[in-house]
């Protein structure tokens, strides 16, 4: 379980992080969503303690991160995979933190295997690596103390689609063993196939969190017809909203009073299913958007 | 919207403090640290090169001492000097390097996550640091030895010993002072390249531009030895130091050292790691 409770973060008068509180349950896969430089990164450092918090507090399994004991067999992360030295290979990469950690050392090649690097590619150096490959090692570097919870930065940046499926099926694996994940993206289709809670921030703040299936369904549903403004008017004048979304109408009715109000205006329906992905993906422009607005015009 | 709007935290519903039950683990020990900060100093490409250059370098200068000294300069004490001399230019550097690799290179993302205790992290460096230094001037004191004895016997001299252990302690002391150096400048400007530079300065550039000075200026001719720390390190070497000595390099040592030091690792302790 991560807890964050009220973090804030200021640089002078600008403030990265305000008031940030959301938490991560054990047994599920929390998507911390937002826009590039909302606060998704410096939350995550501040939580495993490289940048100090204006103020707030923010908990793993309990305890201040500093307060752990061997935080790596607690709590695996991985930031930035880049941010490796370039001159050292990927397998003394995986070396070094197991060393750390003090786990045996046979650690080392079930997490290369784990992770699909070749014994050749992990005695290249990481500057030869292409970035999917460093994810992986970064991956690999979170799990080898084998924690409980893991927290992971953009972790899917730079993967190929089979990448991400292949690490989509690790975390629900992780997860399902009753482990806590924690991952950040900016592009909400990736999060979206894994996450089961979502907490989206921007600029700072969050500004939607829950369930996967909460947030879904408050996105309404999405119907389609070839004559839209008529199905538009129909549902405005039936008292729902009626917005448009690509190729369609995206409205907070649900599927069966939509249709009830295209059969009552005999409008015919082309297309009637839960606003799931356009919709979250809407909702989440439009939110982040706003906060956008508010703070150049403030 | 509204509806998600209106309800900003998750749901608390679930809120079971049920972890499950965990295995406490043991703190990790300070050898630990060190062995892996020690293990960091020779696996990178210029790590590990430059303690080759560092060792390559003693035994050329061996080799150009039997070489080139005429049979009365083949002594311990220009054996010891001709490997001491590069080794004291070169060790710094394995200072700096050991310190910035974490930010240069961003290692400390990982290495601060690992050791959630940046103090720790930079005694363990500092530890290693002087464990290297010491190790390495045995070597040169030992390889030496060998060439001492090899080279007058060669040659049908007389081996003569005539570095006391006196004079060793003040050779293996200035060179501490030369890593610590090394030391601070990375604390302090925690960039390879930077750092690199500013120690080259402090070692080359400075001491000529003060010995210039000195020699035209009585004044500071007289102040020298109270606020110049490179040329009372170098000092150092010749040995033999009273109290005033040892009082002038305190007060050099304490402002040019000890404070961009302690400067240096109050920000360490603040800033951030990105």
């Amino acid at each position: 379980m991560i807890i964050v409770d009220s973090l804030t973060k200021k640089y002078g008068g600008f403030t990265a992080v305000d008031h940030v509180t959301f938490r991560a349950e054990p047994g599920r896969v929390t998507g911390f969503l937002g826009p590039n430089g909302a606060g998704k990164s410096t939350t995550m450092r501040i939580l495993v303690g490289l940048t100090p918090a204006s103020s707030g507090t923010a908990t793993v399994l309990g305890r201040r991160y500093a307060d752990l004991p061997n935080p790596g067999r607690e709590i695996g992360v991985l930031l930035d995979a880049s941010a490796q030295h370039a001159g050292r290979t990927g397998r003394e990469i995986l070396t070094l933190a197991q060393r750390t950690m003090r786990v045996p050392r046979g650690r080392v090649d079930e997490m290369l295997e784990l992770v699909s690097l070749s014994e050749q590619e992990s005695e290249r150096r990481v500057r030869d690596y292409s970035l999917g490959m460093r994810q992986r090692l970064g991956i690999a570097t979170a799990l080898i103390g084998d924690p409980e919870a893991l927290v992971l930065d953009e972790p899917a940046n730079g993967l190929d689609p089979a990448g991400i499926r292949w690490m989509r099926d690790l975390l629900r694996g992780f997860a399902n063993k009753g482990g806590t994940v924690m991952l950040s993206s900016h592009l909400l289709h990736e999060i979206e196939v894994i996450a089961d809670d979502l907490v989206v921030i921007g600029n700072g703040r969050i500004v939607a969190a829950g369930t996967k299936s909460s947030l879904l369904a408050a996105a309404g549903t999405f119907a389609s017809a070839p004559d839209l403004t008529a199905l538009s008017t129909a549902l405005t004048g039936a008292g729902h909203t009626a917005e448009a979304s690509l190729g369609g109408i995206r409205t907070d009715a649900d599927a069966a009073q939509v249709g009830q109000v295209a059969l009552a205006a005999g409008v015919p329906l082309t297309e009637l299913r839960p606003a799931d992905g356009a919709g979250l993906e809407e909702m989440f422009l439009e939110l982040t958007k706003d906060n956008a607005r508010e703070d150049v015009a403030a | 919207m509204s509806a998600t709007m209106s309800n900003p935290v998750m749901d608390n519903t679930q809120v079971a403090e049920s972890e499950r039950p965990r295995a406490e683990h043991a703190p990790i020990p300070f050898r630990t640290v060190f062995g892996v900060e020690l293990r960091k100093a020779f696996d990178t490409r210029s790590g590990f090169w430059l303690m080759v250059a560092i060792a390559a370098t003693g035994v050329i200068a061996t080799g150009a001492v039997l070489a080139f000294a005429s049979n009365s300069d083949l002594t311990y004490d220009n054996f010891a000097a001709a490997i001491g001399v590069p080794m004291t230019i070169l060790l710094p550097v394995v200072a700096i390097l050991a310190v910035t690799g974490e930010w240069s290179q961003r290692a400390g993302l990982t290495t601060f996550t690992l050791v959630p205790h940046r103090g720790r992290v930079i005694r363990a460096k500092l530890a290693v640091t002087i464990a290297i230094g010491l190790a390495s001037m045995a070597l040169a004191l030992a390889v030496g030895a060998v060439g001492n004895i090899v080279g007058t016997g060669l040659k049908g001299v007389d081996t003569t010993w005539d570095l006391s252990f006196t004079s060793i302690l003040y050779i293996v002391g200035a060179d501490l002072i030369g890593m610590m150096i090394g030391f601070m400048l990375g604390v302090l400007l925690r960039n390879s390249p930077g750092a690199i530079v500013a120690y080259f300065s402090y070692w080359f550039v400075i001491p000529t531009l003060t010995a210039l000075l000195a020699a035209n200026q009585d004044w500071f001719e007289k102040a020298q030895p109270w606020v110049d720390f490179s040329f009372n390190q170098n000092r150092m070497y010749d040995g033999s130091f009273d109290l005033t000595d040892w009082t002038q390099l305190f007060v050099t040592g304490t402002v040019w050292l000890l404070l961009p030091l302690a400067f240096g690792l109050w920000r360490v302790m603040r800033a951030e790691v990105k």
